[in-house]
């Protein structure tokens, strides 16, 4: 029922809005039982209030031409009340709340985030104005970009760094807020392989609009050898490259000051995104613009001219430094 | 113009029942903070460290009897003795000067002692809880000695005696108010 | 000096009830434009994606002071205009309980509205939100003034709010004219005190949760900040606590408005008035037990959440009473479409399409992709635009020709209406679907690839459609003053006693205090009888002088303010002074009501 529900529902959308999507952080799409559960709730409310919207507005307007003043009419009958009526009108939405109270109920405690044994654990960390995911038993640390295997339940622990964000990946269920000093729960198992956009969804300063995240479900072997890549050591540099160069800089410059870098000793902060895999990620700026040497370039140059607000001071470095540091960046795969 | 209210009751003693149903819930937001980061300090001083039980006690003495004293107050200036109805009304600012005194002398010593509105959370919740209420009992004093000023220059008298009623509304108010900080800071640790 | 004098120090020494309605309603008025502009800058940034009308730091200005200006500068001191005008006319009183206390009322209002709009003369407008979520509020996260400005200007709004919630409440229950039993009031008058009742018991919450976050961020507590031991979500809590009541504090008198003009235009006494005024009553104390359906987000665990979430449907069964019950007395009447019945008939239609999406997120799990998208955004303005905006415009076109004597032209009227019902449905109906599509509310920008470009564009269109109608209203406004029909007492044929007395009326309201002997005392021949037309005033009736007092005690609320904005001691302690000596003196002057 829902499935065909659903149906109508898009086909309504899409002839309202006159849109073709596709939409990739729609929330009436869900991939996920968390997302699922949702979904067959607010659908039967949905109807319902389909339903009660119709009879509602429909006596309203039926009344409204039915009793227009016609000249020459004689004096409406003062009515002051109706005992019957009245328990009626008291009665009838209280019956629909009770098929609206269970259901809502039953999905309340379906979704209150526990996760089954066994699910994989990941940590969510929320920052001004990106999003840190661990995973503690794989000894992986990544930045805006969460892969997920399908099939398999996840629960995901999460804070935050400083105010509160919330985490929402539409196309996998619903929000939940991160707050500093404390750690909300979300529990799900993706069941369809892609990429599912998201964002903050808790207003958290300047550029809460730039504070985006993206969701990759793979196959099992895929989300394997993703975390195989992942705890592999820095790729290596050959001695004289650019890319050697471009260390150096690194590890000369402030970067040090804020970023985790495995294979620059020196880099062991965790202010800003761990960068010893930033290479293989596909953007930056927390899904901001594409992972390409020219936007590294400009980020790095000053990263607040793309992300308002943005906490990484401006790097000012000779032409050939920033050149040797975004290919050396590049090359962190 | 005085005319009959609907109620039967004086507008300016309604109102300031309704100020009171107010006060009420400022009262009790603060008071549930209290109580919310009860033991949630992460660094001392913690309250049994530094409340001084029996001290307080001779304040929270105080400021009940200056209740009474207000209530002697009031039927003074109902019958039209302003002679005693001076006495008490300068009784009962004293009262409350003698409970502010109090009250700084037990915020001082804590200051002393390391205990400030920056330290922790229970000195952040006790200072803005007594603190909110040192302000009310101010405002009371001020009040009354206002009151007790024009007795003196012979500007009160009983046709005032409801103005008096409403100051000791207020000033019975504060005081029960006190009397359950009293119990919930206090007393019960 | 008599209450119909004119001049400016008339105005600002007037303790008469009808000149401060006026008063508060210009400048609500004039409040509720410039709300409607930071709307529209807000809609033109969105109108399509990557837009870069506006920054985002402006952005979040624009934001946060639109929903805080609306809720607070507008629309709550609009209905407080139609208290101050209207209540005591209908109760048959000759002015509030407290005229000075009103005065007061409006002079912290207007101060107060002053001060948190300086902001922008400084850069520094509010940018945390109408809600101020900690610890996005704290020092660390919001080094400027501005979040100074919204939490001294909130305090001193409330004040406001505070003060003329005890004189209301007094007013209504004790100068009823004789035989005005309290189930003979006019629903309207009932809706206010209710309100009241809900303002005095919500705004000293607020008042301890910005006290608090005034300690945090000008004397380094924690009361908010886990680094010391505090808790953000404390915050919330006392936030929502004030905030789901503020809701019913703005859509309460928009209710009892509509409960007002339906009978009147339909020619039938309002169906079920019992029922209407308990319901009014019943979402009153109910509004008390849902706030923390604003955080089921936060994961408060699933028995919190069930249990807010059984008391938000809950409230549902009274607004659908009442819906019922305006349909009912639409039923069998001789309906008149003039302005004021349409925008009344346009509240139910929209509060019906407001509240139907508010029960799909008062259940959590669909809360939990609806909180904080354009479908809530939707939803709020279903209930506040389509609910209270609409209600407020009816009472205008109501109760207009009672303020000035002449009637708003009808033509006009009729635009404003059309166009603003197709604006107000162009704007927020797609809002509805951008937020099930994925987008966030409080964003300053979009990308194409959401899919909501379009939706996004017929919004803005909607917007600009309704800013339209505001200027045409304002038209009607203005060319009223000179070419309007003249009203006479009882254009419309109401019920109700402010309808037995001149347009405007004369400034002592009513020349023998009427006594009053059913629901409805001008449709009774009985009744009529009762109110003595033309007859000789049974004595002069005294009006009260003015008084500079109330002005002056409001002016030390702004004073102390900026000295605390400045940081100077000295200022704020001569605002103290100002205060105090304005008490003292407006207590002990020479003055009777």
């Amino acid at each position: 029922m829902p499935r065909r529900h659903k149906r109508w529902l898009t086909t309504l959308l899409l002839s309202v809005t006159g849109c073709a999507g596709p939409f990739p952080q729609t929330t009436l799409a869900p991939k996920s039982d968390f997302g699922i559960a949702i979904d067959q709730l607010f659908t039967n409310i949905f109807w319902w209030a389909v339903a009660v919207f119709v009879v509602v507005e429909g006596l309203l307007l039926y009344a409204i031409i039915r009793f227009r003043a016609r000249p020459g009419a004689p004096p409406p009958k003062a009515t002051h009340g109706h005992t019957a009526l009245e328990i009626g009108w008291t009665l009838a939405p209280a019956v629909i709340l009770v098929f609206i109270a269970v259901p809502t109920i039953q999905t309340i405690f379906r979704t209150s985030g526990q996760a089954p044994d066994g699910a994989m654990q990941v940590e969510v960390i929320g920052h001004q104005w990106w999003w840190e995911f661990r995973y503690p038993d794989l000894g992986v640390v990544t930045a805006n970009e969460l892969h997920l295997p399908v099939g398999r339940p996840v629960a995901l622990a999460m804070t935050s760094a400083d105010v509160i964000h919330s985490y929402w990946a539409p196309g996998l269920g619903g929000k939940r807020d991160v707050i500093l000093g404390r750690t909300s729960r979300l529990a799900f198992t993706a069941d369809s392989i892609g990429t599912y956009y998201g964002q903050c969804a808790e207003f958290c300063g300047e550029s809460h609009a730039n504070m985006r995240l993206r969701v990759v479900v793979d196959s099992a072997s895929a989300f394997d050898a993703w975390v195989a890549r992942e705890q592999a050591g820095p790729a290596p540099i050959a001695p004289g490259s650019v890319e050697e160069k471009g260390r150096a800089v690194f590890a000369r410059s402030a970067c040090i000051a804020c970023h985790t870098m495995e294979d620059v000793p020196a880099a062991r902060a965790v202010i800003g995104p761990n960068l010893t895999h930033v290479g293989a990620r596909s953007m930056i700026g927390s899904e901001m613009v594409e992972n390409r040497p020219d936007h590294l370039a400009q980020w790095i140059a000053n990263s607040a001219a793309m992300k308002p607000g943005s906490k990484m001071p401006p790097m000012v470095l000779p032409p050939e430094d920033l050149t040797a540091l975004v290919a050396y960046l590049r090359s962190r795969q | 113009m005085t005319h009959a209210t609907s109620l039967g009751l004086d507008s300016r003693k309604l109102a300031f029942w309704t100020f009171i149903g107010s006060e009420c819930l400022l009262f009790g937001s603060l008071i549930s903070t209290y109580l919310i980061y009860k033991g949630k300090s992460l660094v001392g001083p913690y309250p049994p460290e530094i409340l001084d039980i029996p001290f307080t006690s001779f304040s929270t003495f105080d400021l009940l009897m200056s209740s009474l004293w207000m209530v002697l107050a009031l039927a003074a200036v109902q019958r039209g003795d302003m002679k005693w109805a001076k006495v008490w009304l300068f009784g009962t600012a004293l009262g409350g000067l003698i409970f502010l005194g109090g009250q700084v002398y037990e915020f001082s010593s804590f200051v002393h002692e390391g205990l400030t509105l920056q330290r922790n959370i229970f000195g952040a919740t006790f200072f803005v809880l007594t603190g909110c209420h040192g302000a009310h009992v101010t405002v009371g004093v001020i009040w009354l000695l206002t009151l007790w000023v024009r007795a003196l220059q012979g500007k009160l008298g009983p046709e005032h005696a409801m103005t008096v009623e409403i100051t000791g509304l207020y000033w019975h108010f504060v005081d029960v108010v006190w009397i359950v900080i009293f119990t919930l800071v206090y007393l019960i640790q | 000096m008599s209450a119909s004098a004119t001049g400016l120090r008339s105005w600002l020494t007037t303790t008469d009830h009808k000149r401060i309605g006026l008063l508060y309603f210009w400048t609500a008025f004039v409040f509720f434009l410039v709300g409607g502009l930071e709307a529209l800058v807000i809609r033109a940034q969105l109108a399509g994606p990557n837009g870069t009308l506006v920054s985002a730091e402006a952005f979040n200005q624009l934001f946060t002071m639109h929903a805080t200006t609306m809720v607070f500068l507008a629309l709550m001191p609009l209905t407080a205009a139609f208290f101050n005008y209207i209540v005591p006319l209908q109760i048959g009183a000759r002015d509030v309980a407290f005229p000075r206390l009103n005065a007061f009322s409006y002079w912290v209002f207007l101060l107060g509205g002053l001060f948190m709009n300086a902001s922008f003369l400084f850069g520094a407008a509010p940018d945390g939100g109408w809600f101020g979520y900690a610890n996005l509020t704290s020092k660390q996260y919001s080094p400027g003034l501005n979040i100074d400005f919204w939490l001294l200007g909130l305090q001193i709004l409330g004040i406001a709010s505070l003060a003329a919630g005890f004189n209301f409440i007094v007013t209504i229950l004790n100068l009823r004219a004789p035989g005005l039993k309290m189930m003979r009031l006019p629903v309207f008058t009932w809706m206010v005190l209710v309100t009241q009742f809900l303002i005095i018991t919500a705004f000293p919450v607020i008042t301890v949760a910005l006290v608090l976050l005034m300690f945090d961020r000008f004397f380094g507590t924690s009361f908010y900040l886990p680094a010391g031991g505090g808790n953000p979500v404390l915050w919330q809590h006392l936030f929502w606590i004030f905030g789901h009541p503020e809701v019913y504090i703005l859509i309460l008198p928009a209710m009892g408005i509509v409960s007002e003009v339906l009978p009147t235009f339909s020619r039938k006494p309002l169906f079920g008035y019992t029922v209407v005024v308990y319901s009014g009553v019943l979402i009153g104390f109910m509004g008390w037990g849902v706030w923390s359906h604003h955080m089921f987000s936060v994961g408060l665990g699933p028995i919190a959440d069930s249990f807010f979430a059984a008391t938000t449907l809950l409230i549902a069964i009274p607004t659908g009473v009442k819906i019922f019950n305006w349909i009912a007395t639409l039923w069998g009447g001789q309906i008149r479409f003039a302005a004021a019945m349409k925008f009344a008939l346009g509240f139910i239609a929209m509060f019906i399409i407001g509240g139907l999406s508010g029960v799909s997120h008062a259940a959590p799990p669909a809360d939990l992709q609806q909180t904080d998208t354009y479908y809530v955004v939707a939803h709020i303005h279903y209930v506040l635009f389509g609910g209270t905006v609409f209600g407020l415009f009816a009472g205008m076109y109501y109760w207009w020709p009672k303020m000035t004597g002449r009637l708003l032209d009808e033509r006009l009227g009729n635009w404003h209406f059309w166009l603003t019902f197709i604006g107000m449905n162009l704007a927020f109906f797609p809002m509805h679907f951008i937020g099930l599509l994925g987008m966030p509310r409080r964003i300053y920008t979009y990308g194409p690839e959401l899919g909501v470009s379009t939706m996004n564009l017929v919004s803005t269109i909607g917007a600009f459609l309704i800013g339209i109608a505001a200027l045409i209203f304002v038209y009607n406004m203005w060319r009223t003053r000179r070419h309007g029909a003249v009203a006479g007492d009882d254009p419309w044929g109401g019920a109700t006693l402010e309808w037995s007395i001149s347009s405007p009326p004369p400034p002592h309201n009513f020349d023998v205090i009427p006594t009053v002997a059913s629901r409805l005392p001008r449709w009774s021949a009985t009744q009529l009888k009762a109110i003595p037309e033309g007859a000789e005033t049974a004595a002069p009736v005294h009006v009260p002088a003015g008084s500079w007092w109330p002005l002056i005690a409001a002016s030390s609320l702004p004073i102390m303010a900026t000295g605390a904005i400045g940081r100077m001691l000295p200022v704020v302690l001569a605002g103290v002074a100002i205060l105090i000596v304005g008490i003292y003196r407006w207590a002990y002057e020479p003055f009777e009501a």
